[in-house]
């Protein structure tokens, strides 16, 4: 049962094989028990998830249940949450109890899902590996000693360890996509504006993307369904027709053109990581698929621009917490400017703090036209190579990562060190662009090793259709850590 | 181009983080390293590029003027750090 | 030496939305703090801003009645600083493509008319307040206001004097609440002036130091505050000191501008586009709506009025220092077919009661119509002059019309040649001394004889025939 799929569950809900009473016991005690060696959860609360576990069983008794009715999830603790704890990894939100639902939990809540509780995630959604959490890091399941990558990394970690069916995450510049590469499980960053940001706690606004992580590209279809929408409270959210994002999961691979950027197997990508996409390439050939090789020439820049557009967002988007109206305030201070800096000084991490203060910096006077308007030259560089590229292929297919998850504490002394690991990731965002990790392998530690699919403007259908092919005829996603 | 220690205190003002004397070196020395990185971009000559602000190229959707939102000050402030008569409380404010 | 004066403003004018700029929370005054500050003004995690279209259409408003370029795409953009009462650490503005630019105001000092340059015109939200009573030594915060829709109006530096400048100020108060996109309310802030003054050496061509004076909420006040500065600018300088650049406040129990605080400490807003909103883009289809929807402006109603009514165009700019006072006027003028009688009126007496008694147009106690009925019985030489201020006297108090109170008073001017005659005859009669007087060619004595008849009419007599007809008795 607890290796059951999303679609699995929900099927074994409508035939009342099992309650969601039932089922949400099963994975608090399944909580109870790893939790506390994994730490992928900040917030449990089991009275809170059995009502609403039996309240998906009384609408299932009334015969008003959904499809996904009843099925647990774990959401990333950045979606703000009616009554429950949304701290988004950090000290100034420990005391942060939601008044209102992010639109993601308002259409989860709506499905009829159940909240398992709350995953760790990188303060503020700023790093690569979630140490930067003020609960402590995620171990990941795979290998305790090994970061479960960031910053969506309580969600991986959960699915990977089957303590929940699926999670929501976010992905700024890689967020979902490389803990679900590194923790062997599937995600998928939707489109710019395909997911509402409302109530999704900002790092950067002109980046940040909710989507699902489960176990299979099938899942995180269904799950991506729910997700999406329209909603008039973000203003960046796009007013399309509602899509069933599962409709082309069965379609054959024949003839589709898989683009193949040299840039992402040029040096610096690890012998074990390259290994496992060319032998998922191969797969894909054998599904039917053509490749051609592309070039995506300013990806390297990626870096520099991302590390300017992003602190420069977070900067400003950070500065409401000011101990003020709520979330954390200094205990002493002498007056109101001593207040605001030690409330902030406290309240945020390192990490974090470094961010603020590149943001601030690169958009200080003097500064801008540098940094901030040549980052945003430089994002429609890159925007521009990839539309190029979707001339000549349909998907975009590489690594997540240039390595296996690294080891606790590898990288952490070392800002720069853990931003050039983001190198594949990056550009998607910058670019608004959907892409997703599936599971493809394995390094020679054991580490798991995502396959990423990068797909044009609204193109999620397509992403999950190769994803679900390739899971057809592999087995890497049904794997799971030995806990 | 490097960050002075005076630059470090003065971003950490702008900010409003308090900084010891020793986190400006720390601090400063790794922002001089995350600026090495940034300093990449100057290489590229992005003459006549039109900056790209958003991911897509759409123009802002636009609400009608009504009143939706009702008084939820009690919910909004029982998380507040300090407040009395339905005012939000802080040091003295000075003009 | 003598010195120019140099003053440049930026208006802050409350938009009279029913919601906020970027949310659905009400904007009425006065409600109890924090009750209409919802998640967004609030500034909670996750929260974001949604634009207003009436914001965008008043803006457009204006800036058509300003003869204004509108930018068909504008850009909003975040103002960083913190401030208890501005909760999400930065003001939502617009900085590099605001709304509006170029436009034009037309003012008139004296009899000499000058156009003034409207730099720009953007649309911003409204910080909250922050309330110094004594809370045990701390400040409350009050974020009601927070997010009440604004457009910042920024003159160009182009006005010479105070009186340049208070004209400015009142033809864009007039057109804000002339276009009906601010109630006009100044004590409860809806329009709030910065006043930027610099002086220079008559002659010189660069401008000099400028200081800002902040958030004036009235006309008087910014009289005084910018004459105030003026002289200190002007004393400084000629003490052989120097202006620094600066922000002050105006103290209106004193009199006086003081410091608040100075360039060195001005602050840096790292402004930039606000990712949260996506460019505004405005269609021909949406100006051409607006611009059909406009009322008849100030300057076109002036100029309408010097025609039609045959006024003077200092009288036709007071008549159309508001809606209502050029609407009232225009009644009048027409129910009494005396445009020029009416606008005497209008901006004589009926300006200085309602001055006197603290009051606009719009409580005036004697309406268009009954004004017109006093303005026919003046025209008609049923009153003279001093008797129409008679019957406007007993107006004002009652909602008797000036027939009425003529008939009821007893107040008709005698123009019957039989009855002046009457009274002529006795008065020449009675004065023998004047007659005498008059016929050795002392002019003077006709007066005193005249003042004889009107005082034996009761002031009713009608002057020019009393005149007429003793200069045919004593001829």
């Amino acid at each position: 049962m607890i290796n059951a799929t999303l679609k699995a569950l929900s099927q074994q809900l409508a035939a009342k094989a099992v309650s969601s009473e039932e089922l949400a016991g099963l994975y608090l005690d399944r909580i109870a028990a790893l939790n506390p060696t994994l730490n992928a959860f900040i917030s449990v609360d089991r009275d809170k998830t059995l009502a609403e576990a039996r309240a998906a069983d009384a609408l299932r008794a009334a015969g008003q249940a959904g499809l996904l009715a009843g099925v647990p999830i774990a959401h990333k603790d950045i979606f703000c949450q009616q009554g429950w704890k949304t701290s988004c990894g950090s000290k100034m939100l420990d005391n942060f109890i939601s008044p209102y639902d992010a639109h993601v939990v308002e259409q989860c809540r709506a499905a009829g899902l159940v909240t398992l509780g709350r995953t760790n995630m990188d303060e503020f959604a700023m790093g690569s590996s979630n140490e930067n959490s003020f609960y402590g890091p995620v171990k990941n399941p795979w290998d305790l000693a090994a970061i479960p990558g960031g910053s969506s990394g309580g969600s991986a970690a959960v699915v990977a360890a089957r303590l929940a069916p699926v999670a929501t995450g976010t992905d700024t510049g890689g967020s979902i996509r490389q803990p679900a590469s590194h923790c062997g499980v599937t995600g998928i960053k939707p489109t710019y504006g395909v997911v509402s940001r409302y109530g999704m706690v900002a790092y950067a606004s002109s980046l940040d993307q909710g989507g699902p992580l489960a176990q299979t590209a099938e899942d995180c279809a269904l799950l991506l369904n729910v997700m999406a929408g329209f909603d008039q409270r973000d203003s960046t959210s796009l007013e399309r027709a509602k899509e069933d994002y599962s409709r082309d999961l069965n379609a054959p691979l024949n003839g589709l053109k898989i683009g193949l950027p040299r840039e992402y197997f040029a040096e610096g990508l690890s012998a074990d990581v390259a290994g496992v996409v060319d032998g998922a390439i191969a797969e894909l050939k054998k599904l039917g698929a053509e490749v051609v090789e592309i070039s995506l020439p300013n990806t390297q820049l990626s870096i520099p621009a991302y590390y300017v557009i992003a602190p420069a967002e977070a900067s400003t988007n950070l500065s409401r917490y000011d101990g003020v109206r709520y979330g954390h305030r200094a205990a002493e201070y002498k007056d109101l400017v001593d207040m605001y800096e030690k409330t902030r000084a406290e309240g945020f991490g390192a990490e974090v703090k470094r961010r603020i203060m590149v943001g601030t910096y690169v958009l200080s006077h003097g500064y801008y036209d540098a940094y901030y308007l040549k980052a945003q030259k430089i994002r429609r560089l890159i925007a521009n190579d990839f539309k190029a590229a979707f001339e000549q292929c349909d998907v975009i297919l590489g690594p997540v990562a240039p390595s296996a998850a690294f080891n606790l504490g590898e990288k952490s002394g070392d800002p720069v060190q853990m931003y050039l690991s983001d190198i594949y990731t990056l550009s998607v965002n910058l670019a608004g662009l959907p892409g997703m990790s599936v599971p493809a392998g394995f390094a020679a530690n054991g580490r798991p090793v995502g396959l990423q699919i990068i797909g044009n403007y609204f193109g999620e259908a397509k992403m999950l259709n190769v994803a679900h092919q390739f899971q057809q005829a592999t087995d890497w996603h049904t794997k799971a850590p030995a806990l | 181009m490097s960050l002075t220690h005076q630059d470090v205190a003065r971003i950490a003002k702008l900010a409003r983080i308090a900084v010891t004397d020793e986190e400006i070196v720390a601090v400063g020395a790794q922002l001089n390293n995350i600026f090495s990185l940034i300093e990449q971009m100057q290489a590229v000559d992005t003459d006549g590029i039109e900056p790209m602000a958003h991911p897509q190229d759409v123009s802002l959707r636009l609400r009608d003027d009504v009143v939706t939102e009702s008084d939820r000050r009690a919910a909004f402030q029982a998380i507040a750090p300090q407040v009395e008569n339905g005012l939000f409380l802080v040091p003295k404010v000075i003009e | 030496m003598k010195w120019e004066v140099v003053i440049g403003i930026e208006v802050h004018v409350q938009l009279n939305t029913a919601s906020k700029i970027f949310s659905g929370a009400s904007t009425a005054f006065g409600a109890a703090p924090n009750t209409q500050a919802s998640a967004v003004e609030l500034a909670f995690p996750g929260v974001l801003p949604v634009l207003n279209r009436a914001v965008v259409d008043k803006a457009i408003r204006l800036g058509l009645a300003l003869d204004a370029k509108i930018n068909q795409k504008n850009v909003f953009a975040r103002k960083n600083y913190f401030y208890p009462d501005l909760p999400k650490g930065y003001q939502i503005s617009q900085m590099e493509l605001p709304i509006v630019e170029h436009g034009k105001i037309k003012i008139l000092v004296g009899d000499q008319e000058k156009v003034i340059g409207v730099t720009r015109a953007h649309m911003e939200e409204d910080a909250g307040k922050s309330l110094h009573e004594d809370f045990h030594g701390l400040s409350g915060i009050d974020l009601n206001r927070a997010g009440t829709p604004l457009l910042e109006v920024v003159s160009e530096p182009d006005m010479r004097s105070v009186d340049e400048a208070l004209a400015y100020v009142k033809v864009l108060y007039a057109l804000v609440t002339w276009l009906g996109i601010c109630d006009g309310n100044m004590q409860e802030g809806s329009f709030r002036m910065d006043v930027n003054v610099s002086v220079r050496p008559e002659g010189q061509k660069e401008f000099g130091t400028r200081r800002e004076i902040k958030n004036l909420n009235s006309f008087r006040f910014l009289e005084q505050a910018a004459k105030y500065e003026i002289q200190w600018q002007i004393d400084t300088l000629e003490d052989g000191g120097k202006v620094q650049q600066a922000t002050v406040l105006f103290d209106p129990d004193s009199g006086e501008t003081r410091m608040m605080r100075s360039k060195e400490d001005a602050h840096d807003y790292r402004y930039f586009p606000d990712p949260d909103l996506l460019p505004v883009r405005i269609s021909d289809e949406q100006i051409a709506r607006i611009r059909a929807d406009l009322p008849e402006l100030p300057g076109a109603m002036q100029a309408r009025f010097v025609e039609s009514y045959g006024v003077s165009a200092y009288d036709a700019a007071l008549l159309t220092s508001s809606l209502k006072q050029a609407e009232y006027f225009e009644a009048a003028a027409k129910a009494s077919g005396q445009g020029k009688l009416a606008a005497n009126w209008v901006n004589g007496e009926i300006a200085a009661r309602l001055n006197r008694d603290g009051k606009e147009i719009g409580d005036c106690p004697i309406d268009a119509a009954r004004l017109s009925g006093l303005i026919v019985r003046i025209a008609d030489g049923t009153l003279s002059s001093k008797l129409a201020k008679q019957v406007f006297e007993a107006m004002w108090d009652s909602e008797l019309s000036a027939d009425a109170i003529i008939e009821r008073d007893g107040l008709k001017q005698v123009s019957d040649v039989g009855a002046i005659e009457k009274m002529v005859d006795e008065a020449i009669a009675a004065n023998p001394k004047a007659v005498e007087e008059f016929r050795a060619g002392k002019e003077k004595a006709l007066n005193a004889l005249a003042g004889q008849v009107m005082k034996a009419s009761k002031g009713k007599a009608n002057p020019a025939q009393v005149q007429e007809i003793l200069k045919q008795k004593l001829a």
